[in-house]
Order: structure tokens, then C-alpha cells, then sequence
């Protein structure tokens, strides 16, 4: 178990794409980091910096006290588990899981007791002797996990392990996978691009966006405090609605409503709220209803005001009223610079933090 | 279901017997199968015709010349086809208790176990370089198989074109080592040559089969294998080797069968109107028997003497080595 410190880190690849710029991370020994943004950001090549798979153009990254740039990735002390699971073909569960051991010179009883331990804490033990050929696509992810553990490493990498699995072994082995962590207190570094299984696993989000980092902080803190509109547009489902609107005098402006107070010179801004918050009044900004999307538990709401879309959550037990009015508490509001989409004023956190 | 215990108790109807045309006629309709193996054909003689002309080929080619050449193997035939005496097996006895014959055999061995040994063992040291270097690059891999694009007799005749006993530079190379090279002269020099020639022409192939299949060992199992093992012997011999065995058997009988039988021509070129007792394969010897000696009947033999040979090393190679390789 140890700290993984990333200073400037960036990466430039020989066909001349910089991939990741400038990541400055301190991971705290036995954190879960996730790191989240879409599909090209850079998170595989980032991770695979700290792996040793990929060479590291800038900056240093250090796993505990010593410095690893120039480190092989089997003398790093670390564990991976890759995508589709990059299981040895030709042996067994069993063998599969002893490999990274025996090539340490681990005693025999050791590596024994190690995989049984494994096998018994993933439910592999029937399947010890197997091929991977022969295992469902869940069955061969706890190989892939099991091959992880038993290494005991300083820190677990994951590269979207999940991301090959139907939604619903998905949705376990994401509790799984948390729960084996916290157990183990490894310091781990995963990948995502699916914003739900980061805010589930995450101890703090790492939000990557064009190779550089967005935002660093705890799930309810990147939810609730957006750095920027890319974050607030990234992380949470329905995503937030972002609209054009001015500050007049402190207060916001949107389609000629009033809706908060704003700490904010006067000028354009654009105005950010979460569809959970807005609410259907008697009265407020009125809107039209454009379409609806039952989700069960929830519905929600597309409407437009004036020219711009909006989208809110409704219970399914209220009836759509004809005319709809929306108000939002004034905690609610986020304000972003129009130019840069960074953040503007202190909006208070609503809810407190997690300790972590 | 409160009618199914009368419908079970009455006898179940029997199809009343069919007429062999009618039953002829259901076959040709494909009616005869059982639907589950009717896969594609709706005609059971479909599939007969798309396979004649490959069927064609093996009886013309090969199972017609078995018969005539067990057959033959039992006649002693005079020198100009005229007559055959049926003599037993006294072509198997003359064969297998000459001297030559079984020093041709030995030396067919050793040649078939060393071109073997090298030409498998260089082309997958060449292949694992080359595929450090161009991972993904196909362009390469065109170049580098054209080699093997030229011809048996050609690359015979390049080769004896280099170990020429007045101008070949392998033959003033030696010299400058004060080694005299003599090629079709010495047995050994001769033997040197020839096995020279059908490694570096074998080469290229193993190379490419090699290299497609270390090219198609996954990344992530490679970089899965970089994290696990600390050093490149021990991933390449855990895991890439495990990877390649299926290619490599399947090269195996390749080159066994390429040593014992396609150096002909390589063998033809060196050894061919040269004055001395030469280094040759079996099946070169049989030629050399059958067709310049004009002993079919001897020649016969041998032939069905190398057949068994090499059926048994079919078997074994499959009941032995096959069990241990993966296939993934
Ligand atoms: N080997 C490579 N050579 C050149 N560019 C690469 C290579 N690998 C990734 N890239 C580029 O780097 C960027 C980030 O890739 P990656 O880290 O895989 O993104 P992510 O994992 O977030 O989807 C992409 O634009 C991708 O095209
Ligand atoms: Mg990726």
C-alpha cells in the first residue's frame, strides 16, 4: 500500500498527439481514485503512465518514496486489470492467478494459500482448474481481479474493467470491487467513462477532459460544486441544464425571469441547474412542455423556455400540470463564465462532505 | 392434455413400406437426411460435385501411384519394361540390407533433423525481432515472404552459384580461412551445401508464420505478461511460446515434409552430373534408382518403405506432440 504522487505529468505520443498535459494527483495511501471523462481523454494513457506500459514524456510520477519513470512495470509493484481481461489462454485459473507470484520467487506454500484465499473471497473456487475459455465473461473479470489480489501489490490500476460485462453483473461487481478494496486498503487507480460507476466507487473523482484535468474531488463535491460547465454537463444523470442568462443588478436572469440572487458582476452568464432541483410552482418561469420520458421511479420533464431546453425531474405521482411555472432554490443556481465555463462566486455546498 | 392418455394408447400409424425408386427418389430430394445435418444442399450430390475435382487430384495423384507402386515393389522388371517377374519381397530385403540405402537413410535423418532444427529455430528468432520492431506493419511482412516466392531449382542454382568451386565467394571465404570448399566433390562439403541451401530457402516461410502468429498474440496479454514476469526470457517462454505452439506444430510437419520431400529440386541442381559418391534424401535416391538406374521394381520398394516411414512419423507427431499444444 502506498501514495501515488503524479507531478506535471503529460504525454506526447510519437505521431505527435499529446495525450495528457499537465496532471498534478496526490493519492492518498488506500484512496479509491477514479479517474472519468469521455471516451479519448486520455484516462487509459494516463493510467498506463503509472503502469509502465507507456513511456512517460513529462512530469514524474512516484508510487510511495521512489520516483518510477524509469522503472520496469513488473519492479513497480503494482497490479492491472485490463479491459477485456488479458487472461493467459493457455492456463489455468489457477495457474493464471500463481504466474505474477512464482515469478517472484514466492515460497510455493505461500502462493498456495494466496490463491486459495482469492479464490475463496471471489467464489472461484470450482473453477480453479479451468481454462479461460471455458469461464463466462464475469467469471473470467474475478480471474482478472483474482490475478490482482493475490499479487498483494502497492496499488490495484484499473482500465475500465468493467466496461465488457451486461448492466446488471455490472452494477454487482461494482459493489464488489469496493468492497474488496476497502477490505484490502489498497490504494487503487481506476478508469471509467461511465459517470455513474465513478460516483459509486469513488473515494475522490479525478474529471479528465482533453488530457487535462477538470476537477478533483470527492463524489458530492464534483455533483454539488462543478469547476466547470464540462463537469456539470459530465457528471450526473440527467445531465445539468445549462442555459444563456445575464446578472442584472444581483440577480440572475434567465428568458427575462428572475430567478436567485447571484453573486456576480453584471454580463452574461450561463446559468447551471441540476434537473432534481427544479421544481413546478404556481408560479415561477414558465415554460412549455416538449416531451416526456417515464422512467418508473421518476419522470422526466423536456420543456422550453422561451428559446432554450431544460429538463426536470418530476415524481410520476404528480400530474403534468397544463401550465407549468419551474422555481429552483437559490442554493441551486450555479453561475459559469460564458468564455472559459469556469466556475463563478462561492456558491455554498449544500450537503456535507463525506469523511473519507 | 385430458386427451393425450387415448392418443397414446392407440397404435401409433406405420408408414407403409416404400419402393427403392421412391425411396431413390426421396434421397436425390434430400428427404432421406435428417433435417438437423441438412445444413446447406437441398441436393445430397451437391456437395460430391464442388469435392471431385479435389477428390480427382488425390486418386490420379496419389492413391493410383500407391497401388502401382506396391504392386511394382513385388516384380522385378527387365531394363526396358518388357517383362515382370514376380520376385516377393526380395526388392525389400535388397533395399533394406544395402549398405547405401542405409546410409542414404541416415543421412536423410540427420538433414531432415537439422533443416528442421534451423530453419524452425532461425525463422522464429528472425520473426521475434522483426516483430519488435514492425508490430502492425504489414508492408514488411510482403517483402520479406517474397523470398520464398523463387523456386526450389532457382535458389539451388543461386546457391550453387555461391559455393562454386572456382568463383562462389562462400568457397574464397573458406579459403580465407585456409579450408578448401569443395562442393560435389567432398560428401561433406556437398552435405554442408545442400543443407546451407535448404535452410536459407525454408527460412522465409517459417518466418511469416511465425511472425502473423506472435503478431496475433493480444496486447494486453503481452502487457498482462510485462507486469507479471521480470524478465523477457521468462514472458517469452511462459506465454508467447505457450501462444505459438499451435503454429509451430503445425511448422513442424511442414518442414519434416518440406527436408524429406521438396528439397528434391535443391538436391537435383547440386548433386546432378556430379562424379562422386554424393549426399542425397531417399526420395532423391529413389528417383536416382528408378528412373536412371531403371530399377522400378527396387525403387518401388523404397517408395513404399518412406510411405510407412513417414505415415508412422504422422502418428506420432500427432499422438504425442499435438496432446501438448494449445489451442486457444
Ligand atoms: N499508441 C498511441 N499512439 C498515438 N496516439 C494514441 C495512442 N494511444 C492513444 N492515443 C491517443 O491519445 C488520446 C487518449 O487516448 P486514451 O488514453 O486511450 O483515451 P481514453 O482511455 O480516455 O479513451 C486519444 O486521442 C488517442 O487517439
Ligand atoms: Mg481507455
Amino acid at each position: 500500500m502506498a501514495e501515488i504522487t503524479l507531478k506535471n505529468v503529460g504525454k506526447t505520443y510519437a505521431g505527435g498527439v499529446t495525450a495528457v498535459s499537465e496532471v498534478n494527483l496526490e493519492i492518498r495511501d488506500g484512496e479509491f481514485i477514479v479517474l472519468v471523462g469521455p471516451s479519448g481523454c486520455g484516462k487509459s494513457t494516463l493510467l498506463r503512465m503509472v503502469a509502465g506500459l507507456e513511456e512517460i514524456s513529462t512530469g514524474e510520477v512516484a508510487i510511495g518514496a521512489r520516483v518510477v519513470n524509469k522503472i520496469e512495470p513488473s519492479e513497480r509493484d503494482i497490479a492491472m486489470v485490463f479491459q477485456n481481461y488479458a487472461l493467459y489462454p493457455h492456463m489455468t485459473v489457477r495457474e493464471n492467478m500463481a504466474y505474477g507470484l512464482k515469478n517472484r520467487k514466492t515460497p510455493k506454500g505461500e502462493i498456495e494459500a494466496r490463491v486459495a484465499e482469492a479464490a475463496r473471497m471471489l467464489e472461484l473456487n470450482a473453477y480453479l482448474d479451468r481454462k479461460p475459455r471455458a469461464l463466462s465473461g464475469g467469471q473470467r473479470q474475478r480471474v482478472a481481479m483474482g490475478r490482482a489480489i493475490v499479487r498483494q501489490p502497492e496499488a490495484f490500476l484499473f482500465d475500465e474493467p468493467l466496461s465488457n460485462l451486461d448492466a446488471k453483473l455490472r452494477v454487482s461487481m461494482r459493489g464488489e470491487i469496493r468492497k474488496l478494496q476497502r477490505r484490502l486498503g489498497t490504494t487503487a487507480l481506476y478508469v471509467t467513462h461511465d459517470q455513474l460507476e465513478a460516483m459509486t466507487l469513488a473515494d475522490r473523482l479525478v474529471v479528465l477532459n482533453g488530457g487535462r484535468v477538470e476537477q478533483v474531488g470527492t463524489p458530492l463535491e464534483v455533483y454539488h460544486r462543478p469547476a466547470t460547465t464540462f463537469v456539470a454537463a459530465f457528471i450526473g444523470s440527467p445531465a445539468m441544464n445549462l442555459l444563456d442568462a445575464h446578472v442584472v443588478g444581483g440577480r440572475v436572469i434567465l428568458e427575462g425571469h428572475d430567478m436567485g440572487p447571484a453573486q456576480a458582476p453584471d454580463g452574461p452568464v450561463t446559468l447551471g441547474i441540476r434537473a432534481e432541483e427544479l421544481q413546478s410552482a404556481p408560479r415561477g418561469l414558465p415554460v412549455k412542455l416538449d416531451y416526456v420520458e417515464e422512467l418508473g421511479a421518476s419522470r422526466i420533464l423536456h420543456v422550453a423556455a422561451g428559446g432554450q431546453y431544460l429538463a426536470f425531474v418530476q415524481s410520476p405521482e404528480i400530474a403534468i400540470p397544463e401550465q407549468i411555472y419551474l422555481t429552483v432554490r437559490p442554493q441551486a443556481l450555479h453561475l459559469f463564465d460564458t468564455a472559459t465555463g469556469a466556475r463563478i462566486g462561492q456558491v455554498p455546498a449544500p450537503v456535507a462532505e463525506p469523511v473519507p | 392434455m385430458t386427451h393425450s392418455p387415448s392418443s397414446i394408447s392407440r397404435p401409433l400409424p406405420v408408414p407403409p413400406p416404400l419402393s427403392a425408386r421412391a425411396r431413390l427418389a426421396k434421397w436425390w430430394r434430400g428427404e432421406a437426411t435428417a433435417p438437423a445435418k441438412r445444413v446447406q444442399f437441398d441436393r445430397p450430390l451437391t456437395p460430391w460435385v464442388f469435392l471431385l475435382p479435389q477428390l480427382a487430384v488425390v486418386v490420379i495423384f496419389f492413391y493410383w501411384p500407391s497401388v502401382q507402386a506396391v504392386t511394382s515393389s513385388f516384380y522385378l522388371e527387365d531394363p526396358f519394361g518388357f517383362s515382370a517377374t514376380f520376385v516377393g519381397l526380395d526388392n525389400y530385403t535388397d533395399a533394406l540390407s544395402s549398405g547405401e540405402y542405409l546410409s542414404t537413410a541416415t543421412f536423410t535423418a540427420g538433414f531432415a533433423l537439422v533443416v528442421t532444427a534451423l530453419s524452425l529455430g532461425l525463422g522464429l528468432l528472425l520473426a521475434v525481432k522483426a516483430d519488435k520492431v514492425i508490430r502492425g506493419a504489414s508492408i514488411y511482412k510482403t517483402v520479406l515472404i517474397s523470398v520464398y516466392a523463387i523456386a526450389p531449382p532457382v535458389a539451388a542454382l543461386i546457391g550453387m552459384m555461391l559455393f562454386d568451386m572456382h568463383i562462389g565467394p562462400f568457397t574464397q571465404l573458406a579459403g580465407l580461412f585456409g579450408y578448401d570448399l569443395k562442393v560435389g566433390v567432398n560428401y561433406w562439403d556437398t552435405a554442408f551445401a545442400m543443407t546451407l541451401i535448404a535452410v536459407w530457402k525454408q527460412i522465409p516461410y517459417n518466418f511469416i508464420f511465425f511472425l502473423s502468429g506472435l503478431q496475433s498474440v493480444p496486447v494486453s496479454v503481452r502487457e498482462a505478461a510485462l507486469i507479471d514476469a521480470r524478465t523477457g526470457w521468462a514472458r517469452f517462454k511462459d506465454v508467447i511460446l505457450p501462444l505459438l505452439a499451435p503454429t509451430a506444430f503445425f511448422l513442424l510437419i511442414i518442414n519434416i515434409t518440406y527436408a524429406l520431400f521438396d528439397t528434391f529440386a535443391i538436391i537435383d541442381v547440386i548433386v546432378k552430373d556430379k562424379p562422386a559418391n554424393n549426399p542425397m534424401t531417399l526420395v532423391y535416391k529413389i528417383y536416382l534408382d528408378g528412373f536412371k538406374g531403371n530399377d522400378i521394381g527396387g525403387s518401388s520398394a523404397q517408395s513404399v518403405i518412406l510411405m510407412v516411414i513417414v505415415a508412422a512419423l504422422t502418428v506420432v507427431q500427432f499422438r504425442f506432440l499435438e496432446r501438448r499444444v494449445h489451442y486457444g
